[in-house]
């Protein structure tokens, strides 16, 4: 009993060990994910696998441009290389924080461009069991984020944040990330429906070292409930390679620039 | 034709800037069937479309050039000749703030869903409503298309040497309306010149906005008998036309509001007296589009037209000839929900004139059986007065198939 206070102690640490808040891991998270660098590029190879193991495969180049610090604005670029039936299709979103996206698309077989709705950010993206959120992320605010304790992904110390949506629009109740200590990546996630039950595992596959930055470049996304997956292989990534603001205008959605998105 | 796309074919894959460049080959191959589900053709027949057709694409590119080449084969069970056609075919060239395009060529301005304010290059009609695939609903012009982006606004002039028109449903095969069917003697004349088009764009306030001018002709014939009182002869024509327009779209609460006007000058008949002629016209476009759920989306339009010159026209107007209203109203509803991680997509497009009951109905339903093999069903079923533009098909309703094979 002399010792009692060591034992005090030792019940306070996990909580005196967070120095940050799950606001701050998430934010930090965030950062690290999806906004490294000035700008961003990837050839994206997506597997859409079904439970009964039928392969689809999307490929295409994403490009990305930071408008400004991490957490503020971006602007997206997507090419389209696969399926044929969606060949040379290219996409792009100026996406704001705290406020809807603005989307356009470029339908090739009839050569126009349409501006599309975008509220729905829960949407599927093409088809696979990422969202349009998954993707290109999610607003902070709209979710409550709690460290709920350390954990480990393989031999990487983590924490693990609960993050439970403010508003009711969410298709999932609550969601558990695995965000790396160190490097802050979001290691696994899993979501959880509005009735408790598990629905969907995100994973880390392949963490590399991209030009010094840590970078997720094989990820996959299951759906529990389904059986339906996803696995997405990053190749050629590139950060800092000067990507001009003007790419993402009206007239390279049209004829994208080569050297952009081969 | 054929040795024409055939020669255009080697010269392109001679062409100097392909020794040092990227070449991809690629193609499909596709079965199309559309047949009456209501009576038979005014030849007898009982299908709208029935065709085997194989396309060749040739896309390469080399520093700042692209070359892009589409070249359709295709075989068609109903009598016509040949079908093979050079889609597209062009050369690219691309500097730092301008470029160009020279060559067959698809154009598509404005905002509409199958309703045309702003969108003044040819289109064909025939394509649509025999359920072919939609991107034969557009047919290519012959034309340099000059590209400049200062930073104020971007602009875009397409000068065509000569005038394409668009497709309108064959008489063989769709029952059009004909005022004066006893008139076997007939002849097109097509315009002697081309036609110049401008379209500036740029952001405003979050919102894309452009102004739209054409200097050309009316694509779809209008037609002049040669006496009005004992016609021995019909010549169909295309009358001089000049377009003024304009364009914003954005968003708007939950969706994507478009708005989209355009004045329609018939140069040719500018007091709106020749009959044959068709009046100026002003014509109105409010559209709204929303995603409700996922992978749905829903989207309406109101269109307008505006007759300029009524009074002219009424006056005009030689007796049993049919009327029209001064404005025509039209309402159109579009519905998209897409199934089994989007490779099933339902589709159902509808609209009607409250003006004179016009209307059309396509359904469609398309299937991703793998990434390389598609289907789709669907059907078109018109209705309307026997004079309207939707009206005089409702005896060609058909259902149609569409497979393709991606190579």
């Amino acid at each position: 009993m002399k010792r009692w206070w060591i034992w005090i102690i030792a019940g306070l640490l996990p909580l005196q060990a967070f120095a940050l808040t799950g606001e701050e891991v998430m934010k930090k998270s965030q950062a690290a994910f999806l906004y490294p660098g000035t700008d961003f590029k990837a050839r994206v190879v997506m597997k859409l696998i079904n439970k009964g193991g039928q392969e689809r495969v999307r490929e295409l180049t994403m490009l990305r441009k930071n408008m400004g610090e991490a957490g503020g604005e971006q602007k997206y670029f997507m090419y389209f290389f696969r399926p044929a039936d969606v060949k040379d299709m290219s996409f792009m979103t100026y996406k704001y924080p705290a406020k809807d996206d603005d989307r356009w698309l470029f339908i090739p077989a009839i050569n126009m461009v349409k501006r599309i709705a975008a509220q729905d950010k829960r949407s599927s993206f093409v088809g696979s069991d990422f969202t349009y959120e998954d993707v290109s992320g999610r607003d902070l605010e709209d979710d409550n984020h709690v460290i709920e304790r350390e954990g480990k992904v393989g031999n990487r110390d983590c924490y693990v944040v609960k993050s439970t949506p403010k508003g009711t629009d969410a298709d999932f109740g609550y969601k558990l990330t695995w965000v790396d200590t160190s490097t802050f990546l979001p290691l696994k996630e899993e979501q959880f429906d509005k009735k408790g039950a598990p629905y969907k595992v995100f994973t880390a596959d392949e963490v590399a070292d991209v030009q010094g930055i840590p970078t997720v470049v094989k990820r996959s996304m299951k759906n529990l409930q389904t059986g339906h997956r996803t696995e997405v292989a990053y190749l050629n990534t590139g950060y800092n390679l000067g990507i001009e603001d003007s790419l993402f205008s009206e007239r390279f959605l049209r004829q994208p620039l080569r050297k952009w998105v081969e | 034709m054929m040795s024409r796309l055939a020669a255009l074919c080697f010269v392109l894959l001679l062409a100097p800037p392909a020794a040092r460049a990227e070449v991809a080959l690629s193609g499909f191959l596709q079965q199309n069937t559309a047949a009456n589900t209501v009576a038979a053709n005014p030849d007898g027949r009982h299908y709208k479309w029935l065709e085997e057709r194989a396309q060749l694409k040739l896309d390469a590119s080399g520093g700042a050039w692209r070359l892009l080449a589409k070249g359709d084969f295709s075989y068609d069970h109903l009598g016509r000749q040949d079908q093979s056609e050079l889609r597209e075919g062009y050369v690219d060239y691309t500097a730092g703030n301008w470029d160009m395009r020279i060559g067959r060529q698809v154009i598509t301005w404005g905002l509409g869903d199958l309703v045309f304010v702003n969108d003044v290059f040819p289109k064909d009609h025939e394509a649509l409503f025999a359920g072919r695939p939609l991107e034969y609903l557009k047919r290519g012009v012959d034309a340099v298309k000059l590209g400049a982006y200062p930073e104020f606004a971007n602009f875009e002039l397409v000068l065509s040497p000569g005038f394409r028109e668009s497709r309108i449903p064959d008489a063989n095969r769709f029952h059009l309306y004909d005022p004066m069917p006893a008139v076997m003697n007939r002849e097109t004349i097509k315009p002697g010149q081309g036609d110049v088009g401008l379209r500036i764009y740029r952001d405003v306030a979050g919102y894309d906005a452009a102004l739209y001018l054409y200097r050309g002709f009316q694509r779809t014939p209008s037609m002049r008998p040669d006496s009005m009182t004992a016609p021995t002869k019909i010549s169909y024509f295309y009358p001089q036309l000049s377009v003024y327009g304009a364009s914003v779209s954005g968003r708007a609460g939950d969706g994507v509001l478009s708005l989209e006007a355009a004045y329609y000058d018939s140069r040719q008949d500018r007091s709106g007296s020749d009959f044959t002629v068709p009046n100026s016209q002003t014509r109105l476009l409010a559209g709204y589009q929303i995603q409700p759920a996922e992978d749905l989306s829903l989207a309406f339009q109101y269109y307008a037209e505006i007759m300029q010159d009524y009074g002219a026209y009424l006056a005009a107007l030689p007796a049993g000839f049919p009327v029209e209203k001064r404005w025509n109203h039209t309402v159109t509803a579009r519905l998209t929900q897409f199934f089994r991680h989007q490779t099933l997509r339902l589709s159902a497009y509808a609209s009607y004139n409250a003006s004179n009951g016009d209307r059309f109905v396509n359904p469609e339903l398309r299937y991703s059986f793998t990434d390389k093999v598609w289907g789709a069903i669907g059907a078109n079923v018109f209705g309307g007065k026997p004079w309207g533009q939707f009206g005089q098909l409702s005896h060609d309703d058909n259902v149609y198939l569409q497979v393709r094979f991606n190579f």
